[in-house]
């Protein structure tokens, strides 16, 4: 494993467009679930970009960001547990992708993302985890090892996961402060992705003054500096998806989306609209192609 | 016509199932089983303890997503539900694809964490409202998690029922294997029969499952219904009327 992590300065980029030059292609590059703060004004300046051959890696899951990543060409490979867009149903481009073969899945289960990703935390080898043996998840991932219990005097197979360190980690914050230190609240499998990864990129909402780790209150929520290697201002900047207590998720743009992306050439008129095209609304009310 | 919705049938029937628990887990994209839990709770004052996966507000965790599965290995997670795109006669389930993986035919979510679920919850309730041969087959196309582990193998919990929009099959450990333990009303067993791919045991006679009582379905129309409205808006305007 590269021992060799910068403790990081901290740098402000511009926007999320120039955050995006930042990860190169061929990237491995963490993702957080829907309902996870996701970056995805760095999602569609990536496919603005015309970002390729990117390696995601759901924590544990993916939804809208990797389907359309997958959609616009930039992906070659997933791992994750599972591509959904939750209530609004399948994900259809990764779903189509796969079908015709066009994309290599590494399938997961949830917790072997999180065990890997805490081995690469931690700066250990491995991490065990229980269950999962007799699932054809661990015939089709060779990297999984399964080993005798070491503590145990009979028989007791377990299952081992690798470290995981990607690339990139990329998700949205809340907060982020002058320092670097940016706000995560609850949502610390955000923490565990930056600490695996060998960078870290984040937009935020907005700048609060003042440096948040010296707030108590707001220090357990606080993903310190150390870690982020890069931050750019993206106001809305997880929409269609939420930010917890300042905007929610869009389920209306996510039912378009879903219905959208069903053909390819739906698909191409929804990035037209909503990515080539940098002026639409970012707006929880049906957007104007809704009406 | 009867005077419930079929989602409220299979809300009761599931909430039976559920029981004296005292911890429930429910996760993505399953108001059914939420909406069971919710029943109990404004039942019974409370219990069991719902931990809902994907609210959107007021989630039950802190440490991130990991901290369901930290606290399930412990032991604290009694009841689960998984479903299955295929399910079968060994309780094993597919929310992965069907053909011959990797080159699947159709491609389906992927297994979340069922693959450590199914192993860590005391007991799993498998829930899938479609009753077909195309969903309930004799041997699922891959195993996204088995229904039973050899005796070496780790295991604290597995399968206890299977619950479609058809009937409900009781699981059998020592053999194994699923035995019909009631028929929704409106079914009859020999249509069970046909519409199902696996072999399973059946007695003679075969029950009705228990209809929603005047009391469940006034807490659902009412308490239950806004509760789950704030986490599965469209459900519930669906089922209810109301709005989220």
């Amino acid at each position: 494993m590269d021992v060799s992590l910068p403790a990081n300065e901290t740098s402000f980029f511009a926007d999320a467009d120039a955050l995006a030059r930042e990860i190169p292609d061929g990237a491995c590059v963490a993702l957080p679930p829907d309902y996870s703060l996701v970056a995805m004004d760095v999602v569609r300046a990536l496919i603005r970009r015309r970002a390729r051959s990117l390696k995601l890696l759901g924590v544990p899951v993916l939804g809208l960001c990797a389907d359309l990543l997958i959609g616009a060409g930039c992906v070659s490979e997933v791992e994750t547990s599972a591509v959904s867009l939750g209530e609004a149903g399948a994900a259809p481009r990764f779903t189509d992708a796969v079908e015709r073969g066009q994309l290599r899945v590494k399938d997961a289960t949830c917790p072997m993302v999180h065990s890997g990703l805490q081995a690469a935390e931690k700066g250990v080898p491995f991490m065990p985890l229980r269950g999962v043996l007799g699932s054809d998840l661990v015939r089709h991932r060779p990297e999984w090892k399964v080993i005798q219990n070491p503590m145990s005097e009979t028989p007791d197979p377990i299952l081992v996961a690798g470290a995981i360190q990607p690339d990139v980690a990329l998700f949205h914050a809340r907060w982020a402060d002058r320092a670097g230190n940016v706000w995560i609240g609850r949502r610390r499998e955000l923490a565990t992705i930056a600490h695996a990864a060998r960078r870290c990129y984040v937009t935020f909402e907005e700048l609060r003054e003042g440096d948040m780790l010296e707030d108590e209150l707001l220090a357990p929520g606080v993903l310190g500096s150390v870690y982020v290697t890069g931050v750019a201002r993206a106001a809305r900047g997880a929409w269609p998806l939420g930010v917890a207590d300042v905007y929610p998720i869009d389920d209306a743009h996510l039912a378009h989306y879903a219905d959208a992306a069903r053909t390819p050439e739906g698909f191409q008129r929804y990035l037209e609209e909503f990515v080539w095209n940098r002026t639409h609304e970012k707006s929880s009310s049906p957007a104007r192609s809704l009406a | 016509m009867e005077p419930y919705a079929r989602e409220e049938l299979l809300a009761c029937t599931l909430a039976r199932l559920i029981g004296d628990a005292a911890h429930v887990a429910v996760g993505a994209a399953s108001p059914i089983p939420a909406t069971a839990c919710m029943l109990l709770r404004e039942r019974n004052g409370g219990r069991p303890r719902l931990s809902l996966l994907h609210r959107r507000r007021g989630n039950p965790f802190t440490e991130g997503s990991r901290e369901l599965f930290d606290l399930a290995g412990q032991g604290r997670i009694d009841v689960f539900f998984l479903g299955g795109a295929q399910i079968d006669g060994e309780a094993n389930i597919n929310l992965v694809g069907t053909g011959a993986y990797p080159r699947v035919e159709a491609r389906f979510p992927g297994s979340f964490g069922s693959a450590f679920m199914y192993f860590a919850a005391k007991r799993t309730i498998l829930f899938r409202e479609e009753h077909s041969n195309r969903v309930l087959v004799p041997k699922v196309d891959f195993i996204s998690a088995p229904g039973w582990s050899p005796p070496e193998v780790w295991r604290a919990g597995g399968p206890q029922a299977l619950v479609t929009g058809k009937a409900i099959f009781a699981w059998q450990p020592e053999k194994r294997r699923f035995r019909l333990e009631s028929v929704h009303p409106g079914h009859a067993a020999v249509e069970i029969r046909e519409h199902t791919g696996f072999d399973y045991d059946a007695a003679a006679h075969i029950a009705v499952t228990a209809e929603p009582t005047p009391e469940e379905l006034a807490l659902l129309h009412g308490p239950v219904g806004r509760e789950i409205a704030s986490n599965y808006p469209d459900f519930a305007r669906r089922v209810w009327g109301i709005a989220g």
